[in-house]
């Protein structure tokens, strides 16, 4: 049992603890503290696969960036009380969790019967890098990267227009 | 080299995908669909950068960009659908929104 697995296991265990703590919960506050949990975790699970940059991003966009507009939201429409929280349980969400165990079955069945083979072993070190990242980014995909920029803009327009107050 | 094999990755991805299906398909309130919208992304990314480590290639890592980008365009028009459907509706409860259901 070396110090890599040992470290797989506690974050995994972590991933998955409070991602069952973001479905669990009633209040979407715990809920979104839960998630910010989930992504540093996972910010951790990059680091053991090598992937530097990518912890980084995770933490700065997801449990920075992106959370503190969920917990803004939160608390502008102010969804704290618990009575109102109240869930029904109907036979539409058996059927839906039903439904989502069955695919989790069916992903991890298939993957078991995979057996992948790695032929970059060993073959790039350094593969998580902010230069190696920088370089395939800026080299190899640039137009992918000028593209995403479209979408950036399409998602400020669409933001505005929806959640501007309508005159009539 | 590789002390944890690839397939452990897959498998904590894939529970972490079934995680967030069940809170879109089990819960109401559609802040919190929308979290598990994002756990399902993180655990599609946690795929990606694996496979990118286990294959040496960095596209994978590159991959995983675009989806946080599009992650975060879908955090702010989410967010502000939200937004307009509480100010019109005054719920956030996605079974008590039932305009465009026959």
């Amino acid at each position: 049992m070396n110090l890599e697995l040992v470290l797989f296991t506690i974050l995994g265990a972590l991933a998955i603890g409070s991602a069952i703590g973001v479905i669990a919960v009633r209040s979407p506050i715990s809920a979104a503290m839960s998630l910010v949990v989930h992504f540093i975790a996972l910010a951790g699970l990059y680091l053991t696969l090598n992937a530097m940059f990518m912890a980084a991003i995770q933490v700065l966009v997801y449990a920075g960036a992106i959370m503190v507009l969920v917990v803004f939201v939160i608390m502008l429409l102010n969804l704290g009380s618990e009575e109102k929280l109240r869930e029904r349980f109907t036979s539409r969400q058996g059927v839906g969790i039903t439904m989502s165990i069955l695919l989790g079955a069916a992903i991890v069945f298939t993957i078991t019967r995979v057996a992948f083979n790695a032929p970059g072993e060993g073959g790039l070190p350094s593969g998580g890098s902010v230069q190696a990242i920088g370089k395939a980014l800026f080299v190899d995909y640039v137009y992918p990267f000028e593209m995403v920029s479209l979408i950036l803009l399409a998602a400020v327009v669409g933001a505005v227009v929806l959640a501007k107050r309508h005159v009539e | 080299m590789h002390s944890i094999p690839l397939n452990y990755y897959l498998i904590l991805s894939a529970v972490i995908f079934l995680i967030g299906s069940i809170g879109v398909l089990a819960r109401r309130n559609a802040i919190i669909i929308f979290m598990c919208i994002e756990l399902m992304l993180n655990a599609v990314n946690l795929t990606l950068v694996g496979f990118s480590r286990f294959f040496g290639d960095q596209a994978g890592q590159i991959m995983v960009l675009m989806v946080m980008t599009v992650a975060a365009a879908e955090a702010a028009v989410g967010l502000a659908i939200v937004l307009s459907l509480f100010r019109n509706k005054q719920t956030v409860y996605l079974d008590e929104v039932n305009l465009m259901k026959w």
